[in-house]
């Protein structure tokens, strides 16, 4: 018994902690952010994120011009889901200055935003297989459905990624000729597309060698760091917030919300599997039920012909929306001018770094590469 | 186009004949800027937005493996070309210098998009770079906020035509003293310094004019002060 216990205490090498700054510049740190990591081995023991290489000074620019014009910035945000990030944007404003939204926009903003969950959550599984090593495959795989989606945002608004569409109270434009026909074909074979997906990798022995029982984030932490989205449904909380705050029309679309039950790698990665099969379910819907009628109300549609001159009620106001990411929310505070006075975004994936280390301690370094591709970070959003 | 300029130049009537034969006449230039152009190795390094649209010109659909560009090498030291792809920021700026002196001979840069070559929408920003040529030389700029995957090809059959009209006689990085490794700025509570590198980049005309002027200002200012100038003298 003593013996035992004396070779456990005693190291049979001297060993020296080693000190690794992984990033700015590294190919699976999803962009140019940076971990000072502490290792004993292999094993991490200490690990500190460092931001602010992509802080492009977004609140600060918004604060200094008009309403509308900030819009377009929203878009940069996170660059995956732009279409999402200006419906959160536009909420906020119309809450505060009291526009109602027609009910073809509402239908228009719903279409885009599972879409856009759909090119998120397709690219993020593309590029966590990348992060496990399979080198570029699962993202061609993925970048083929989303360049099939990206052609409708590009119908609608003009850009591929960069949709800036919304307005307050309502959307840009309607819907081009053969839109719906074009966005029914996609999610009619998406299906297909996820099988073939899931086939691949769901019950993969190395998949799940890699990712089971990795980074477990267990739901009372994930609670207390406030982290949202499919990192903490996959912890097993019950919250998302087209079901909670049922804002716009969601309270109108019967869909589930797929939740896990160990708080692993792979469940993150198998929560937004079937997520995007849930998207798909709202699509339909939407498709099903959209009407004809107009795309802008009267009030907005003044505001957008003179945005310079537009201006919005003093108060403060938070809009938040279920981005693919988790709680993407713009407080906005308001001294009834042309100018936010205060203008703060909410970012999702800069909050559900912040347990990057609680999540990672005890692990390889390799499987912090894929914590970190799990939590799904945009640096555009997380340095702002 | 000899490898000197004094060598023979081939009939084009006899190398069409001898074409049709199954043989190629060629110069030795020719051959090594057709192998280079062929086989443009970039830099997997994204900044930021236009690093999506990078990723998705790499794939199925733009399929930059036609153009011999598909190896993106992590590693500058294995790497020819560098995209930067997005905004570059203050603090991320001496990682990009450097990164661009540790690439080996001949390297070449692509600035991909509004944000690299001035700042684009972010420009007035406090920690934007307006433009990474103010540190290293560039070689093609392809503007758009985010560009295309089609405009990213233009841009390196763009740098492909440079790299033909390129002659190993006069190439850069063989000539004895070409200095191509330039001085990584400092990131401190002031921003950059210095602000850019003039071996590179100079500011235009009104900016140097308001330059002087601000300088002339802060010198009337000094003058003023009778004590101060008394000491100077």
């Amino acid at each position: 018994m003593t013996n035992t216990i004396e070779t456990q205490t005693r190291p049979s090498l001297s060993t020296q902690q080693l000190e690794v700054s992984i990033g700015p510049q590294h190919p699976s740190t999803h962009g140019v952010f940076r971990m000072n990591v502490v290792l004993d081995g292999e094993t991490i023991v200490k690990l500190k994120p460092v931001m602010g290489y992509l802080h492009r000074n977004h609140e600060q620019l918004a604060e200094n011009m008009s309403w509308l014009g900030s819009m377009p910035y929203t878009d940069r945000l996170d660059y995956f889901c732009s279409m999402t990030n200006n419906i959160a944007y536009a909420l906020a404003v119309e809450k505060l200055m009291g526009i109602d939204v027609p009910e073809r926009a509402q239908y228009i903003r719903v279409i885009m935003a599972e879409l856009t969950r759909l090119v998120n959550h397709t690219a993020l599984v593309g590029f966590l297989l990348n992060d496990l090593g399979a080198f570029f495959t699962p993202v061609l795989y993925a970048f083929r459905e989303r360049e099939k989606i990206l052609d409708l945002f590009e119908s609608v608004a003009g850009s591929r990624m960069m949709c800036n569409y919304m307005r307050f109270g309502g959307v840009k434009l309607d819907l081009p000729d053969g839109f719906v026909d074009c966005a029914k074909a996609i999610v009619d074979n998406y299906p297909p597309f996820l099988e073939e997906m899931e086939r691949l990798l769901t019950k993969n022995e190395i998949l799940m060698a890699r990712c089971q029982n990795v980074g477990i984030l267990l739901k009372d932490l994930a609670v207390n760091a406030s982290v949202t989205g499919p990192v903490l449904r996959a912890s097993g909380v019950n919250y998302d917030i087209r079901k909670i705050d049922k804002y716009g029309i969601y309270d109108r679309f019967d869909f589930k919300v797929p939740l896990g039950t160990v708080g692993d790698v792979y469940d993150r990665y198998y929560v937004r599997i079937l997520e995007m099969r849930e998207s798909l379910k709202i699509l339909r819907q939407a498709f099903k039920e959209l009407s004809a009628g107009p795309v802008i109300s009267q009030k907005g549609l003044i505001a957008a012909k003179s945005p310079r001159n537009m201006k919005v009620p003093a108060g403060d106001a938070y809009g938040r929306i279920e981005a693919p990411k988790g709680e993407l929310g713009f407080y906005i505070v308001s001294e009834g001018g042309t100018k936010p006075y205060r203008y703060h975004v909410r970012a999702p994936s800069f909050i559900n770094l912040t347990i990057l280390e609680d999540m990672c301690l005890g692990h390889k370094v390799a499987d912090a590469i894929i914590i970190l591709g799990s939590i799904d970070i945009v640096l555009g959003e997380v340095d702002r | 186009m000899g490898l000197a300029s004094g060598s023979p130049t081939v009939d084009q009537g006899l190398k069409s004949e001898l074409e049709k034969e199954g043989v190629v006449l060629t110069t030795l230039e020719q051959l090594y800027n057709w192998g280079r152009r062929s086989s443009i190795w970039p830099l997997q390094f994204g900044l930021a937005c236009c690093a999506i649209e990078m990723i998705a010109t790499a794939c199925a659909r733009y399929d930059i493996a036609r153009f011999g560009a598909e190896l993106f090498r992590p590693s500058p030291r294995q790497a020819d070309l560098m995209i930067v792809a997005g905004t570059v920021t203050k603090k991320m700026t001496p990682q990009v210098v450097r990164l661009y002196n540790q690439m080996a001979e001949p390297k070449y840069v692509i600035t991909m998009g509004a944000c690299s070559i001035a700042g684009g929408p972010f420009k007035e920003g406090y920690n934007v770079l307006q433009g990474i040529d103010r540190f290293i030389p560039v070689d093609v700029h392809i503007p758009g906020c985010p560009p295309r995957p089609e405009a990213l090809l233009d841009g390196l059959m763009k740098l492909q035509k440079k790299i033909d009209g390129q002659s190993i006689e006069s190439a850069e990085w063989y000539q004895q003293g070409q200095k191509r490794e330039f001085p990584i700025p400092a990131f401190g509570p002031k921003g950059l310094e210095p602000p850019y590198n003039p071996e590179v980049w100079k500011p235009r005309e009104y900016e140097q004019k308001k330059q002087t002027e601000a300088e002339a200002r802060k010198i009337h200012g000094t003058i003023h002060d009778p004590k101060q100038s008394a000491v100077s003298q």
